[in-house]
């Protein structure tokens, strides 16, 4: 087998492992966007935040320690113990809840009814406002984040192609240990919305707002669940990055990585999102292989943009959406 | 009962059509155009003009351009900061290519340039709509970014990739460049922002104007009645990226002097002009000043509050303006979806009745 | 190349003057997907008549109007329009050949004035270019001048000079119909189509809609191609009726030999078992 066609492999596995983080990425969105037609651009940070807050729980931080320095002119910083990294994982958790909550009750039980673009534009205030409130409260220094999986060269992977191809593929364990978690969480994610009540209920609400309602169906719970699980999504998202290269301001583009994913996907589709993640993954590795090196390389900045451009073009409706049909 | 339209008859179509009807309103307007013109380089000092004026006047012209994409046309865009950069490297390679051409028109040329780029990423607004046309448009911020920070051509092979601005006079006075003075940066953006203000009025009054809010309101129907969607959406693209652009050399050769694309240009410009063109108010050139004196203004004052007045370490202090511009964008969207215009508006009809509103 | 024959049309009982054919539809078909919505239709429309389209519900009216105004492209017949073929074009290319319509759910632009609204209509009577108009000078601003005067004799003749500056989104449901028809009559346009212009509106409303289309006729000479559901209306209306039923043509003539025609009786009455 030629070599670049083994090195064209490898990427291409690596970019199906970022693919199925991009595809859980997307599937916050997805939800959130079914359920109340509010594209919500705070995705990103809401993964930094809670990445911060994981940190921040784990390593025993004093919230605000900054600010209360700042004001009152102490010297505070850490509690003095630290926390497991389980029990980090569910403070956090209750953390995104309650967020869920004040941002179900504070800003868009105010906004029903607004234009699709005000209630864009809140989620971008939301936001900075969250990017705002995660270094205050938590300080705006990289932070190395420990989860208790392994990093570097998965050996089993680089053993196992070795003796397919005589070639062993360089992949990251800790790629493949998310990949994996995401896949499990996308999996569950799909159960949910198809199996159990409120994902029912959440269909419902997806489909017609007014018929939903008028079956007894609570809005109100279903806005504070699905940006619950967007923020639970938020956290595995925030948890795997940052346990990669550190938790920092970066994190909360990964959001950005994901818009294309949806572009491709559909707005509404939750198989659209898993596809077109793995799409959007293989196809950003594939294209930086072999066009990187003629045209400068860091690609992956422009490209998923680009393709999901290109594909609209011949297909507005999503890889999964119906034929628009207009009328008048 | 000074502001008032009783009795203010209109005789002809002509005075019936003018950008302010009430006789008050054209004497204000007159008013701060003669406190702009004559009275500001009065009282201006350094520190004012650069921190607060000179961004304020530059980024109402972005803000105008963006409104006219997106609140007289109705196409969402977040690709504002791309498309500064376009101006703004346009700028440089004119100003460095040929250094003979006046300032003037080297920022109207690159206005030129970047309308041309905006018609190019505007084509794909003739089969997607909404939030996908929202997500294209971040294709050309990352990608034209990516474009001036890999490219060595645009910032002429220099090896820090920074462009930086060589002076140019207009009259004889430098306004770019290093010996460029507050008070010859300020006129040259208040020229610029008057005319394009008042280019933008007439542009959204008329029929163009007409047809791009018949494709913002309703884009079937629009056609049916006989706009042709390519052209409006297309002039509506080419129009904003003109005023971006121009935006853009500005703010690069006057104000700043020197950029890297993805320092200057980054998706956070793009986020600010659209808090701008929101919280300013959506459709209205009204909104366009109040947004970006709004966004300017407010981490100015409280920059000053904080670090100056409490001595807070700058990155704090930073942080807490972040979260505050977050938290008033969403409690202005709360409030007045429509932003201060709106509120304008509703203020301006209660004086009108007043003091007899029923 | 002519497809019709020359015809020179007839005198109404009231007096109007009916031209001869100004559209044919001819074998008409139109699908979405598997479903057809009209099958094989044909009839014309004279200059100067009042034309009415009815049938009960989903019955495709509302498509033919569509396919008249260019929204939607027949899969199968042809358009001829002023003795020639129609070729396939965009809505606003057929806008421009001079046939304005309104719509059954209301399709006005909310964001902007009664007067703005109305002056979209005159759109494609204004020829000045970008800079023109950028500049507010010559040709823009009298253009401007010439067709808000056209504009407000339509907003005379409509009666709604009292909501000239209101925003569209104020107004009440009867009062935007009216905008809407002033809009379409603004365009000055050969061929008028109205989408039940008086669907949801109480008796006083209809009657002055009525009012409204008659004097159009009458006074401007603009064909009239409507879609309605009180045959009331219909049939004191229209000088000529087609009747659609699943998609297919059951009946076309004038209002007394439809309101005659067995086939129309059973599509609206049901067939009667005594």
């Amino acid at each position: 087998m030629p070599d670049t066609l083994l090195f064209a492999m490898e990427a291409a596995a690596n970019g199906l492992t970022a693919g199925v983080m991009y595809a859980l990425v997307a599937l916050g969105f997805v939800l959130i966007f079914k359920a109340s037609g509010i594209f919500n651009f705070s995705q990103g940070v809401m993964a930094l935040f809670a990445a911060l807050t994981l940190v921040g729980l784990q390593s025993g931080q004093i919230p605000f320690a900054h600010l209360i320095n700042a004001i009152f002119g102490t010297r505070l910083h850490y509690f003095g113990f630290t926390l497991p990294t389980l029990a980090a994982i569910a403070g956090t958790v209750v953390v995104m809840i309650v967020f869920a909550w004040l941002v179900e009750r504070y800003i868009f039980r105010h906004l029903v009814n607004q234009e699709p673009i005000i209630l864009f534009m809140a989620t971008i205030g939301l936001a900075y406002f969250l990017e705002g409130l995660g270094d205050l409260m938590w300080g705006a220094e990289v932070k190395r984040l420990d989860v208790g999986i392994p990093q570097g060269m998965s050996l089993a992977v680089d053993e196992t192609t070795f003796n397919w191809f005589g070639y062993g593929f360089y992949m990251d364990t800790l790629e493949l240990w998310a990949a994996l978690i995401a896949a499990i969480l996308v999996g569950a994610l799909v159960v949910f919305s198809q199996y159990t009540k409120q994902g029912r209920a959440l269909r419902a609400v997806a489909d017609d707002h007014q018929a939903a309602l008028s079956v007894g169906i609570s809005l109100r719970f279903i806005w504070v669940l699905v940006w619950s699980l967007a923020g639970i999504v938020a956290l595995v998202a925030g948890m795997m990055w940052g346990a990669k290269s550190g938790v920092q301001f970066s994190l909360s583009l990964i959001a950005l990585k994901a818009l294309p994913v949806l572009i491709l996907g559909g707005f509404t589709s939750i198989p659209g999102a898993i596809v077109g993640g793995l799409i959007i993954g293989v196809g950003e590795k594939l294209f930086d292989f072999f066009m990187g090196p003629l045209i400068g390389g860091a690609t992956e900045n422009w490209f998923a943009y680009m393709l999901a451009l290109v594909f609209l073009l011949f297909r507005p409706q999503g890889l999964f959406g119906e034929k628009i049909i207009e009328r008048v | 009962m000074l502001y008032r339209e009783a009795g203010d008859f209109k005789t002809s179509y002509t005075s019936d059509n003018q950008t302010f009807p009430i006789r008050f309103d054209r004497y204000g307007y007159y008013f701060v155009l003669g406190v702009a013109f004559l009275v500001m380089p009065l009282i201006l000092n350094d520190y004012w003009t650069n921190a607060l004026v000179v961004p304020f006047l530059i980024y109402t012209i972005a803000a105008l351009g963006l409104n006219i994409l997106i609140g007289y046309c109705g196409q969402l865009s977040l690709g504002t900061g791309g498309f500064m950069a376009v101006g703004a490297y346009a700028s440089y390679k004119l100003m460095t290519g040929f250094p003979d051409l006046n300032i003037i028109f080297v920022i109207l040329l690159s206005g030129l340039v970047t309308a041309g780029v905006g018609v190019l990423f505007g084509l794909p607004s003739l089969r997607i709509k909404g939030f996908y046309l929202a997500v294209a448009t971040l294709a050309a911020q990352f990608f034209l970014i990516w474009l001036f920070t890999r490219t060595p051509w645009f910032f002429n092979y220099s090896p820090t990739g920074m462009i930086s601005a060589p002076t140019r006079t207009v009259f004889g006075i430098p306004v770019t460049g290093a010996s460029a003075s507050a008070l010859s940066m300020y006129m040259i953006c208040l020229v610029f922002l008057v005319a394009l203000a008042w280019l933008a009025r007439n542009l959204t009054r008329g029929t163009l104007g007409r047809q791009w809010m018949a494709i913002r309101d309703m884009d079937i129907a629009a056609e049916i009645i006989g706009v042709n969607p390519l052209w409006s959406k297309l002039t509506a693209f080419a129009v904003s990226s003109f005023y971006i652009g121009v935006a853009g050399a500005l703010l690069f050769a006057v104000y700043l002097g020197a950029a890297e694309a993805g320092e200057a240009f980054g998706i956070d410009k793009s986020f600010l002009v659209l808090f701008m063109v929101i919280i300013g108010g959506l459709g209205s050139i009204f909104g366009a000043f109040a947004g970006a004196f709004f966004l300017i203004a407010g981490p100015v004052l409280l920059k000053i509050m904080l670090v100056d007045n409490l001595g807070w370490a700058t990155d704090l202090a930073a942080h807490l303006e972040i979260m505050i511009i977050g938290a008033l964008i969403i409690v202005t969207l709360i409030m007045e979806p429509h932003g201060i215009a709106a509120l304008w508006r509703t203020i301006k009809e209660k004086l009108r009745l007043w003091p007899f509103p029923y | 190349m002519l497809d019709t024959q020359p015809d020179e049309g007839y005198t109404t009982a009231d007096g109007r003057k009916i031209g001869g054919v100004a559209m044919e539809m001819k074998n008409i078909t139109l699908r979405f997907g598997g479903v057809v919505a009209i099958k094989d239709i044909s009839f014309d429309i004279r200059w100067g008549e009042v034309r009415a389209i009815i049938g009960p519900n989903g019955a495709g009216k509302s498509s033919m109007l569509n396919v008249i105004s260019g929204f939607y492209n027949p899969q199968e017949g042809e358009v001829i329009y002023k003795g020639y073929r129609r070729p396939r074009m965009r809505p606003y290319q057929v806008a421009r050949t001079g046939i304005a319509r309104t719509f059954q759910n209301i399709a006005l632009f909310e964001g902007m004035s009664v007067l703005d609204n109305i002056m979209t209509g005159r759109l494609n009577h204004m020829k000045a270019n970008i800079f023109q108009q950028a500049m507010w000078w010559g040709k823009a601003q009298k253009e401007e001048e010439e067709n808000r005067e056209k504009v407000e004799k339509v907003i005379d003749f409509l009666e709604i000079q009292h909501i000239r500056k209101t925003p569209v989104a104020r107004l009440p449901y009867g009062l935007k119909k009216r905008v809407e028809l002033a809009r379409a009559l603004a365009a000055e346009p050969s061929i008028l189509l109205l989408d039940e212009p008086m669907a949801g509106m109480n008796v006083e409303e209809k009657e002055d809609m009525c009012r409204f289309i008659l004097d159009v006729n009458d006074e401007f000479g603009t064909t009239i191609v409507l879609i309605e559901h009180d045959m009331g209306v219909v049939m004191d209306l229209s000088d000529r009726v087609v009747v659609m039923d699943y998609g297919k043509k059951i009946g076309d003539g004038t209002p007394d030999e439809v309101r005659n025609n067995e086939e129309v009786i059973k599509a609206y009455l049901g067939v009667t078992d005594d």
